[in-house]
């Protein structure tokens, strides 16, 4: 039904024009260029990448080879690159974020939680470039010489925790990303939280439950379909999180770059293109594969946060139409 | 299970909670503590009006980045704020219908699109077509991530805008076009200024998509058809340099990058106090 009323108001429009009708239209056009700027995207990256896909085929995505000069390319160790850091940060970043998500909505004395959430909100606000500086000249040194030290003392010869630990590799990567996320995460938990109604909670502490107990059984049983919305909101920050990542991955390419150890060098789909886009020669088999990485990214992006939309508006229930 | 240990497992809950605010304040402090220690020094008035050195050698500035950085924000607010804010008047306005829902949809969708797939669709539209890195590709790039966040938070102040106060103006016989912008909208532009403040202070730190559409210059701007410096090209240019003095330099276009950043954050705070909230937080 709702599609039809859709199309039937837009056919009336057309069919009596009025300076009202004309008005609507118009901004209609305007607010249509969000569905023309994803499908062109799409088309652009899609033709860009023509040829290398055309040469390569399927196998574009599980080479391991980057060579400019003999014009092989796979795109595989930078999928992979991206996989395992946002892996990393999801890992280490969402159980933070939902820790103070139910801090913030539940547990904080009221007089702690505005001044909390701005600090939060500050956390979003610090550029990208600046967690990538601050990652390669203080945090990756931390994270050398307190994280990947000792476990190289201890675990040397397990394979993950293989190569040389200077704090320039998959694990700082990961690391750096999980901090950026827990913004986003928390704070999309945090409203998902407190969408929850009251009742559920009163319902709770009506039999005697602590104040953890009624966030456990009332508040979390309710929200975790948004809860799961934030954190895959939270991954898709990490997939496409590129300059901070591209500072302090190591920048390895071809066969070096796959992710066989936390402690290498490596490379992701952003970082490759960061590193590489500017230089590749027009026409060249080169650059139609740094497209075809892009192409890669724009689909995981794309899927990503389209799922995720789905889920945390599901939740929040946002609905179109003024407030009356 | 016993009362005390219930009791115990709500006060653990309640110091896990806290440990995880604390963790997440660490970074934070830390990164404010060295932009500001490590930049502060470097910050005179040559530095922030000189051109960059010769490569290796000390001094030279971030003039030519500062000014590129406010260049964009002028061009990308210029295509950005009218597109999204008669977008966001659609929505709220005409949207409640099976169209409306799809371009909301799409519109969070972009809202939390990589900036650098952004990117990179200009560069191959854009600067691969005309052949030279530009101004206008970078705005462009700029653009297309402010458009989102300006439409989202227009709709939402001008759904806060009460029905009566439409229905008032059309009971005097106004036109929905002229009650939609002069009622409407002036009764929402707190709101909707506060969107607009907090979409540049996005892309004010947006680094990415520039990276290979201004690309970056040791000069002051030309013309629109030519690269450019900004600020956060100029901090990942400097940073990438083995030297004690660009890495300090580097610091120092930090702090006034965070300082333009947070001024634009702070005054949205300051203006909206608590409320918003949603709106703030997703940006």
């Amino acid at each position: 039904m709702a599609e039809r009323r859709g199309l039937q108001e837009l056919l009336h429009d057309l069919s009596r024009p009025s300076i009202d009708g004309l008005f609507k239209l118009s901004s209609l056009v305007i607010a249509a260029s969000v569905i023309v700027i994803l499908a062109f995207s799409g088309i652009v990256l899609v033709q860009g990448s023509l040829p290398a896909l055309a040469k390569y085929g399927f196998s574009f995505l599980t080479g391991v080879q980057w060579n400019i000069a003999a014009e092989t390319f796979g795109a595989l160790p930078y999928v992979l690159g991206t996989a395992v850091t946002s892996l990393i940060a999801v890992v280490v970043g969402v159980p933070i974020s939902l820790g103070i998500a139910i801090f913030l909505a539940e547990m904080a004395p009221v007089s702690i939680r505005v001044l909390l959430s701005n600090i939060i909100e500050l956390l979003a606000a610090v550029p990208s470039i600046i967690y990538g500086l601050w990652g390669f000249l203080v945090f990756r040194f931390w994270i050398a010489n307190y994280v990947e030290a000792p476990l190289v003392h201890t675990f040397g010869s397990l394979p993950v925790l293989a190569g040389s630990p200077y704090g320039l590799d998959f694990l700082t990567a990961g690391l750096i990303l999980s901090i950026m996320i827990i913004p986003t995460v928390a704070s999309v938990s945090r409203e998902v939280m407190m969408s929850v109604p009251m009742s559920q909670r009163e319902a709770a502490y009506s039999i005697g439950a602590t104040k953890w107990e009624v966030v456990r059984t009332g508040v979390l049983s309710y929200s975790r379909s948004g809860i799961f919305g934030a954190t895959i909101l939270g991954l898709g920050r990490a997939v496409g999180e590129t300059m901070a990542v591209t500072l302090v991955i190591g920048g390895a390419v071809g066969p070096a770059a796959l992710p066989t150890s936390l402690f290498k060098p490596g490379q992701t789909m952003a970082s490759i293109i960061v590193n590489e886009l500017g230089e590749a020669d027009a026409g060249s088999l080169h650059l139609a594969s740094l497209l075809g990485i892009g192409l890669i990214l724009f689909a995981f992006a794309f899927t990503i946060n389209v799922v995720a939309q789905f889920l945390v508006w599901r939740v929040l229930k946002v609905q179109g139409g003024p407030v009356e | 299970m016993s009362s005390s240990m219930r009791r115990f497992k709500d006060r653990l809950a309640f110091a896990l909670g806290a440990l995880c605010a604390i963790l997440a304040m660490i970074p934070l402090l830390n990164i404010l503590y060295e932009v500001v220690k490590k930049g502060l020094s470097t910050i005179n008035l040559e530095f922030l009006t000189n051109i960059p050195g010769v490569v290796g050698q000390p001094g030279g500035g971030i003039g030519p980045a500062i000014q590129g950085t406010l260049i964009l924000i002028g061009l990308t607010t210029l295509i950005g704020v009218p597109l999204g804010l008669v977008s966001g008047i659609y929505l709220s306005e005409f949207g409640n219908n099976s169209i409306g829902r799809i371009i909301r949809f799409l519109n969070d969708v972009l809202a939390e699109f990589p900036s650098i797939v952004v990117g990179v669709v200009v560069f191959t539209l854009i600067v691969l077509t005309f052949k030279t890195f530009s101004v206008i590709a970078g705005a462009l790039a700029l653009s297309i991530i402010m458009l989102p966040i300006v439409t989202r938070t227009t709709e939402e102040s001008m759904k806060l805008v009460p029905n009566s106060i439409r229905d008032a103006a059309t009971a005097l016989g106004v036109k929905k076009w002229r009650t939609t912008l002069s009622v409407v909208l002036s009764t929402g532009r707190n709101g909707v200024a506060t969107g607009i403040l907090l979409s540049i202070a996005r892309i004010a730190r947006e680094s990415a998509p520039l990276v290979f559409t201004i690309l970056g210059s040791q000069y002051f701007f030309s013309n629109l058809n030519s690269p450019m410096d900004a600020l956060p090209l100029r901090i990942y240019r400097l940073a990438l340099l083995p030297y004690p003095y660009a890495q300090a330099q580097g610091w120092g276009a930090a702090l006034v990058l965070i300082l333009i950043v947070l001024a634009l954050n702070v005054g949205v705070r300051l203006a909206t106090r608590g409320r918003l909230y949603s709106m703030r937080s997703r940006a």
